[in-house]
């Protein structure tokens, strides 16, 4: 490209922020009707609730706080120039995020022999919240965990850059935007886990 | 932010600026008056055909009984007819053509924040485009859902309505980037003493329009990503029988639906606050009031999306706030065509063809919004709910309003870009049987609607035949029109009469740089010295 090169950090950034804004409001739909769906069938959430595996749900939450913490250590070490540390980091990072996914592959892969999965003769079978509570639990879980796969996939963009020199202690935009979305995942996942594991 | 030593001494203008040659150079561009002229061609393209089913259906219309086409036929016409309408013509045509064209020069910028995201804006557009378009002719044929969507029956119709849906979800994505491009780029490149304050009102309510398309366009992408849940995986959110509620739908669809009518009619009334004052010769009548209702406008009207539901069932709670809300949006509306009247008052008026359609634009947008009104108010709705008065209403609005405001932009900017102009008395012509046309086919319908004809539905009893017939008529006086006016417009732009500068006298910046614009815009970085609609300042007599 012949443009001049010309960074603006700050706009950059705003421009991720006006992503992650939409991105909440994405998921703010499924949170909607988690809300309405609970105020009409609020026992039969909290039995539903009661069947959510709780250790991988816990397990779970512990994998993506500690990833956040291992991205948040990235950008300081890139700011620092430490390329190598940054490196190792960013694949811890990455390490949780596949973690993440197999455990949930385990807990989906129990629930579904279980006979709990959308359109289920067994959910058919039980009360209508009961079907509800999964569905939404199953669309809302699977939406985020698109979201861990897109976060991850980033991540790895991200170490490659960094990587090959692109992203470096004076020019480290696409590690700083790759670990606020990094965040935002994580955050959902804090919003999720005690909606559909613990408070109920 | 930018300084001059980045800015290259790019006199030449942006049609022969690229080493590449043919389609590459537009479809690879990041140019945002390439990227905004592709947006043009791609949206008028699915205007025209969007335009030719709407004839088809006043066809059907014309006489009770099958005239030309059959029931299933009908709902299919009328849904693909809306979908393209709303989804690939009036929501992504303002921002992405005009918007893209007009408002980095509007600020002094070279171009908007993100380029490339902008270019991946327009093909993500182009993708959801060619989605929507092959589930015409694949699958189950085209969807017979209208273009809401609506659960129960888009759940069970074996039309493909998934592969549609889809579509429209890749188009939202496109939506939502370009939001996040525009107000970063209102945010950070602004010229130098382009405050807050000098900004043209079209970047006012560009502005305005990107905050709905970030806040309210992920609200449809998981509404579509439920339907399709509903479908494919069968999850019964919205189905009464596992539990759903169908209601909770329309909630989620107009949360993001009325909003995005905002998206369709804000720009085009920042096109008319910026052609109103160069063609009264005045400067604007209450700026900071238009600027102020634009973001008014933006924040009220994502709070009435019940008013869409009032026969629905909701609780009457429910009903009484959502018609409340409605009335207090006639507020910023109101305020708005009160300045633009001021405006004209004592002006010294010149009836060209741009201003032809700003003060149809009043007009029709005035007779559209109080028929809204009728429809806002609970009452009243439940005489006209779902009949031909809705689509009579939806049309004033957004074709007479958004859609004028549309053409009175080609008429007033596009000369810019190609160098060449209209034949003006063509145009006025146009626009004439345009306005009368327009006028005799949705009038008609809001009456038959008031008299209880309904919408959506292919026949209808005898006593509703003459004024069908008048509507279907009108029609095509007003595709005449609009097919003179494409012809003129266009034939003008690259055979007409070549044009200076500053064709119209306007003040605002981009009548400050060559005709058609440089690569980059500006040959020297603008510093600003005076507000949009200062003409002494900008020294225009």
């Amino acid at each position: 490209m012949t443009q001049p090169t010309h960074k603006d950090y700050a706009g950059a950034k705003l421009g991720m922020w006006l992503f992650l804004f939409s991105e909440m409001l994405l998921f703010g739909g499924l949170f909607l009707l988690y809300g309405v769906y609970l105020a009409r069938y609020p026992q039969e959430f909290t039995t539903a609730s009661r069947h959510m595996h709780l250790f991988f749900g816990t397990l779970n939450t512990a994998i993506l706080i500690t990833s956040s913490m291992l991205v948040a250590m990235a950008l300081t070490a890139i700011q620092r120039n430490q390329r190598r540390l940054t490196l190792w980091l960013l694949g811890g990072t990455i390490f949780c995020a596949a973690v993440f996914m197999f455990n949930k592959y385990l807990e989906w892969s129990d629930e579904f022999g279980r006979g709990i999965y959308p359109n289920s003769p067994k959910l058919a079978a039980g009360p209508p919240g009961e079907s509800v509570f999964y569905g939404l639990y199953y669309l809302t879980v699977g939406l985020h965990g698109l979201h861990v796969l897109v976060g991850g996939t980033v991540l790895t963009v991200v170490a490659v850059r960094v990587w090959r020199g692109d992203v470096h202690a004076g020019d480290y935009i696409w590690l700083e935007n790759g670990a606020l979305y990094w965040h935002l995942v994580d955050l959902f996942w804090i919003f999720i886990f005690p909606l559909y594991y613990l408070v109920l | 932010m930018t300084s001059a030593a980045q800015f290259s001494p790019a006199t030449s203008s942006f049609w022969n600026d690229t080493g590449k040659s043919g389609i590459t150079s537009w479809v690879f561009s990041t140019d945002h008056k390439r990227i905004g002229l592709l947006y043009l061609y791609s949206v008028l393209t699915f205007f025209l055909i969007a335009v030719s089913l709407g004839a088809l259906l006043r066809i059907e219309l014309m006489a009770p009984g099958r005239t030309i086409m059959g029931p299933q036929t009908y709902n299919a016409v009328f849904t693909v007819h809306g979908v393209l309408m709303i989804f690939l013509f009036i929501i992504p045509g303002f921002p992405g053509a005009f918007g893209n064209l007009i408002m980095p020069i509007q600020i002094g910028a070279r171009d908007v924040a993100f380029p490339r995201l902008n270019l991946f804006s327009w093909w993500l557009y182009i993708a959801g485009a060619a989605i929507i378009v092959t589930s015409l002719f694949t699958g189950g044929g085209p969807p017979d859902t209208g273009w809401t969507f609506y659960v129960p029956f888009s759940e069970r119709t074996g039309t493909n309505v998934s592969l549609a849906v889809f579509g429209v979800f890749i188009v939202g994505f496109s939506s939502i980037l370009t939001g996040v491009n525009f107000v970063t780029t209102i945010h950070r490149l602004r010229a130098e003493g382009m405050r807050w304050g000098r900004l043209p009102l079209f970047v006012w309510s560009v502005y305005a329009t990107a905050w709905v398309q970030i806040l309210a366009t992920p609200i449809l992408g998981i509404t579509l990503v439920l339907i399709l849940a509903e479908r494919v995986l069968g999850t019964g959110l919205f189905d009464p029988t596992k539990g759903g509620d169908p209601l909770m739908y329309q909630h989620l669809f107009w949360i993001y639906s009325h909003p995005a009518v905002y998206i369709m009619i804000l720009p085009g009334m920042g096109v008319i606050s910026d052609i109103i004052p160069v063609f009264a010769r005045k400067p604007i009548f209450g700026y900071k009031m238009i600027a102020f209702s634009s973001l008014a406008i933006a924040g009220a009207g994502s709070l009435v999306w019940g008013h869409h539901m009032f026969t629905s069932g909701m609780s009457d709670n429910a009903v009484l706030i959502f018609s409340f809300l409605t009335f207090v949006v006639a507020i910023p509306s109101a305020i708005k065509v009160f300045n633009w009247v001021s405006t004209l008052y004592r002006g010294s008026i010149s009836l060209e063809a741009p201003m032809l359609f700003a003060l149809s634009f009043i007009l029709l947008f005035s007779i559209g919004g109080l028929a809204g009104l009728i429809l806002g108010a609970a009452a009243t709705d439940i005489h006209v709910h779902d009949t031909q008065f809705v689509v009579g209403h939806f049309h004033y609005v957004i074709f007479g309003g958004a859609g004028f405001a549309f053409f009175g932009a080609m008429h007033y900017w596009l000369p810019k870009f190609y160098g060449r102009r209209y034949h003006e008395r063509t145009a006025v012509i146009a626009w004439a049987l345009l306005f009368v046309g327009f006028n005799i086919t949705y009038f008609s319908m809001m009456v038959l609607g008031m008299e209880g004809m309904p919408r959506r539905y292919y026949d209808y009893l005898p006593e509703f035949a003459p004024l069908n017939l008048v509507s279907t008529i009108g029609s095509w006086i007003m595709i005449s029109g609009l097919i003179l006016m494409m012809v003129n417009l266009f034939r003008g732009l690259f055979r007409g009469e070549a044009i200076g500068q500053n064709p119209w006298g306007g003040a605002t910046l981009e009548w400050s740089v060559p005709t058609p614009p440089p690569t980059e815009n500006f040959i020297e970085e603008p510093v600003v010295t005076h507000g949009p609609y200062d003409f002494k300042g900008a020294g225009i007599p």
